[in-house]
């Protein structure tokens, strides 16, 4: 059963800066077994500094206490249920933790030899082949370091193609449903965003696509499963009308969770994809990153992905520059390899099976909310979901309580919200996305306390707006923040 | 099913709380022509110590820095990390928790990076820095962005001695938006960006110049020198750092005439990883702070009046600006930028400073060593704990020589430069011994 929040001994904890002492020492260098040169004499004077003002000097125990109270003051996954929807908040198995930090892993050199690299590519290797066959794409890319980083790959891979045929494309088209990174990166790839309305029907149809499609737009980009946790179900429909005038079809496969195993995207008619192993594959969100974001391409855009190609020739792993058609590379070295380990640490320990399994229960258990929670909460689109429910605060705002107030409300009874306001298309959006990794219990339990939330909002709506009093500090002057920016300590 | 803790009781719950007879129904809305009949290729799931094992033969098919004396820098440094980091970033309060879009459950992870910026403010000497990007080369592509959305203009002229990746990703990353690219050719004989270099490359329509320092080569730059031109020419200086523990004793970018540092804080606590992750940093003057990508934590307060700290500035952001945004970045490398605060919190003003003495008098003490082995360094400019040597007979038949000895002596420069074939690219930090460092230089002799 999860817990209530409830209190505890939280300590106060006052900035790094503000416990440094002068001359204080933590952790020095180890002594040097070389002759050791001045600096004043090594290098011209115009080249030094004398200090690093404000820099802290602080005990190693003093900083160990310092973390650990910080860390207190923060709720993750281990902490208790994250239904934030979009985000894929499932369990961050620990054994993924202690593959990455092998030493065989974490203390290779991105340029040490490839034959003393075998098994890191290897491992590359294996998951670009798992990546491909879950998602149904031709070749994957490993390098992205994020979900937006592989858009913006993707999208530079669609231009180049355009390019290359002579008939450079100048317009992609998105749905208002969409993650605000696909217009920002499509932006980034120099295309012009098309926005079409869903019209609140939550999905895309042939004709809106149709109405917009031209042989000057470079195709379509869309979520699938969308960000309302419904499947696009005309997709393949879509995807042929998209390809008939010429154009290719990038789905941003941030909510990869819902189909593994089900339906691959390869399937239908999905020409690019960018799959976020900080969600689907279970990779720790490490309070804002790092993430990695493979991309998935068909035969059409292969000739595109950046450099360098992961090459395997008879049983021998190497790194391929020589891709003339490459887009080129999108940060320095191959990717962000200590992620990649994790989520091949996971695909190996669930096999093919258990992530299907995992797909389908998260479609369970977001039905189980869904339609446990659709009397009290105004549900947005009443049909079977995906891997998450959207629902709003139509029912409450009559006694003045918004989404935000629900929001707040939750953390003092142990939870971490849902995402809120988002997707914008939904006023007032509560999005949950529970995953496979919780009980029915905790479902049982979060489901009760979001229905004693809305009977809290009409008996006595300034608890909500109170809302959160068992956290150290209550709710924050965000505006004020804007206003006067203290973005340093000084 | 590992992770999954569903019984079939609970499966049964479930499909009779949303009226379901069987899962199947709930997957309707799936194209049913394109439902996958068979099982994904993707061999059976194993143990957790059966997948251990995999994992451990994988891992031994690689042979680590630690089995090897490596003297490879070029943008990833072999450092010490002390416990400590590993420590704190393991806890899960931390690792497990999303981007801090909910303050009041995230204040640790809010005020960790408040104090990461800061740290970033004081080694560079700016104003203001970002939460992080994620490594030096997409930090350079968004310093460039980020300098036309300031000047206004678009061209964007990069040292030859930046390091050939960052460089190629700038590429990148501007082909969609027109690349306007030039460079500045580095001196043969100093191995740095001489300003008349940086005078040629640059006209009316240069938003920034981008150099690198230490350079690529390891070579320091006259930043000084450089800023003048650059800011004669209206434009702005940017400065990308690929080794951060030089900050501990190289003239402050700030104090040096720099309008936005960018770079690559692994160094700090960020473990070689082959090559990621790693953590772009990002600072910059006040007045363009409202032109920066990336997230921005601030200082205010709760209703009670108490210190507390909040994601801002995020009308800047693709979140709510859209195709408007400064950037499309959204995950960026918190965990990274916790990592390297505690690791330079844990060596505190005095060890950073000894730190990056130790590793100025272990390359100093290569560079005589391999001088007295007939090995020259290449050009003539002051260097940090990296610079280039020239090897009779080539860079690459001398690596291959001493790999046969369990050494990786360096980066041979001709595959980014042909011109420099015989030019070996030699870093040495506090993690190569003295032993190592005359075997090095026995061999080269």
């Amino acid at each position: 059963m999860e817990a209530n929040g409830t209190k505890g001994l939280v300590l106060e904890e006052p900035l790094i800066f503000e416990k440094s002492f002068p001359g204080r020492a933590g952790i020095g260098p180890a002594p040097s077994d070389v002759p050791e040169a001045d600096p004043a004499s090594v290098l011209p004077s115009k080249f030094l500094r004398k200090g690093i003002e404000g820099f802290p000097d602080i005990s190693e125990m003093d900083a160990a206490r310092h973390y650990t109270r910080l860390s207190q003051w923060n709720f993750g996954l281990d902490s208790g249920f994250y239904p934030l929807g979009s985000c894929t908040m499932k369990y961050n198995p620990k054994i993924n933790e202690t593959a990455a930090r092998l030493p065989g892993f974490a203390m290779l050199h991105p340029y040490q030899p490839e034959h003393l690299s075998q098994g890191a590519l290897e491992l590359m290797h294996s998951l670009e082949g798992y990546l491909a066959e879950i998602s149904g794409m031709e070749a994957i890319t490993l390098q992205p370091s994020a979900g937006a980083h592989g858009e913006l790959c993707g999208l530079l891979m669609m231009a180049a193609y355009f390019k290359a045929q002579g008939k450079p494309r100048t317009k992609i088209i998105i749905p208002d449903t969409a993650h605000g990174t696909n217009p920002a990166s499509s932006h980034l790839a120099g295309f012009k965003v098309v926005p079409v309305k869903t019209e609140g029907k939550g999905a895309l149809s042939v004709e809106m696509v149709r109405a917009v499609m031209d042989e000057d737009t470079a195709g379509l980009m869309l979520t699938n499963p969308n960000t309302i946790g419904l499947f696009e179900r005309n997709i393949k429909e879509i995807a042929d009308l998209v390809h008939s005038k010429g154009g290719l079809v990038y789905c941003d496969g941030a909510n990869m969770n819902a189909i593994m195993g089900l339906v691959k995207l390869g399937d239908l008619g999905v020409d690019v994809v960018q799959l976020n192993l900080h969600k689907t594959f279970s990779t720790p969100h490490g309070g804002g990153g790092p993430g990695s974001g493979p991309v998935g391409v068909g035969k059409v855009l292969e000739p595109y992905l950046p450099c360098p190609r992961i090459k395997k020739e008879g049983g021998k792993y190497s790194l391929d520059f020589n891709r003339p058609d490459t887009i080129g590379r999108m940060k320095a070295f191959y990717g962000n390899f200590s992620i990649m380990v994790r989520a091949y640490s996971y695909i190996r320990r669930m096999g093919g099976a258990g992530l299907k399994r995992a797909s389908e229960t998260a479609i369970l258990n977001a039905n189980y909310i869904k339609e446990r929670l659709k009397g009290t909460y105004h549900l947005a689109f009443d049909e079977p979901c995906m891997h998450e429910a959207v629902f709003s605060d139509k029912f409450q705002l009559g006694s003045g309580i918004s989404t935000m107030d629900i929001a707040k409300r939750l953390i003092d009874y142990g939870y971490h919200p849902p995402t809120v306001y988002f997707p914008l298309v939904v006023h007032g959006a509560i999005m949950i996305e529970p995953t496979e990794t919780e009980t029915v219990d905790t479902l049982d339990r979060f489901i009760e306390v979001m229905k004693a939330i809305a009977e809290e909002a009409k008996t006595n709506p300034q608890l909500l707006k109170d809302a959160p009093t068992k956290t150290k500090i209550r709710r924050v002057d965000e505006t004020r923040a804007a206003r006067e920016p203290i973005l340093r300590w000084k | 099913m590992p992770y999954i803790p569903h019984t079939a009781k609970d499966i049964e719950k479930i499909l009779k709380a949303v009226g379901a007879g069987s899962a199947e129904e709930l997957f309707s809305q799936l194209p049913a022509a394109s439902r996958l009949k068979g099982p994904l290729a993707i061999p059976d799931g194993l143990s957790e110590q059966d997948l251990l094992s995999h994992l451990k033969a994988l891992s031994s098919k690689n042979s680590t820095v630690e089995e090897y004396s490596c003297f490879l820098g070029a943008g990833a440094y072999n450092h010490y990390i002390p416990s400590i980091v590993d420590a704190v970033i393991s806890r899960s309060e931390f690792y497990t928790s999303y981007t801090p879009y909910q303050p009041e459950l995230s204040q640790g992870t809010l005020q960790a990076i408040f104090e990461y910026q800061t740290l970033v403010c004081q080694l560079t000497g700016m104003d203001v820095a970002n939460a992080s990007l994620y490594d030096g080369a997409t930090a350079v592509a968004e310093a460039a962005l980020m300098a036309r959305r300031i000047t206004g203009r678009q061209g964007i002229v990069l040292a030859s001695a930046l390091h050939p990746e960052y460089r190629e990703t700038v590429a990148t990353y501007l082909t969609g938006t027109g690349d306007h690219l030039s460079q500045a050719l580095y001196c043969a004989e100093t191995g740095t960006t001489l300003p008349e270099s940086i005078d040629a490359a640059c006209d009316d329509n240069t938003a920034c110049v981008i150099i690198q320092h230490p350079n690529f080569f390891g070579s320091l730059e006259d930043i000084e020198a450089i800023a003048e031109v650059v800011h004669r020419k209206k434009a702005l200086l940017v400065v990308a750092v690929t080794e951060a523990v030089s900050f501990g004793l190289l003239k402050s970018l700030g104090d040096s005439g720099c309008d936005i540092a960018v770079g690559e804080n692994q160094s700090f606590g960020n473990p070689l990883s082959y090559g990621g992750p790693y953590l772009g940093f990002m600072a910059t003057k006040s007045e363009f702070v409202r032109q920066m990508p990336g997230r921005l934590i601030g200082q205010t307060v709760d209703r009670e009046g108490r210190r507390a700290f909040c994601l801002t500035f995020a009308t800047r952001e693709q979140h709510i600006r859209r195709e408007r945004a400064t950037s499309n970045i959204c995950t960026n490398h918190g965990l990274c930028a916790l990592a390297a605060s505690v690791h330079m919190v844990s060596l505190g003003s005095g060890g950073l400073r000894k730190l990056a003495a130790l590793n100025l008098s272990k390359a100093e003490y290569l560079k005589k060593k391999l001088k007295e082995s007939g090995v020259e360094a290449a050009f003539t400019s002051p260097t940090f704990n990296e610079f280039t040597v020239k090897v009779k007979g080539g860079a690459e038949a001398a690596l291959k020589k001493l790999l046969d000895k369990k050494i990786i002596g360096g980066l041979a420069l001709k595959r980014y430069y042909p011109e420099l074939g015989e030019h070996l690219l030699i870093a040495a930090t506090e993690m190569n011994s003295k032993e190592e460092m005359d075997n090095l230089a026995g061999l080269l002799k």
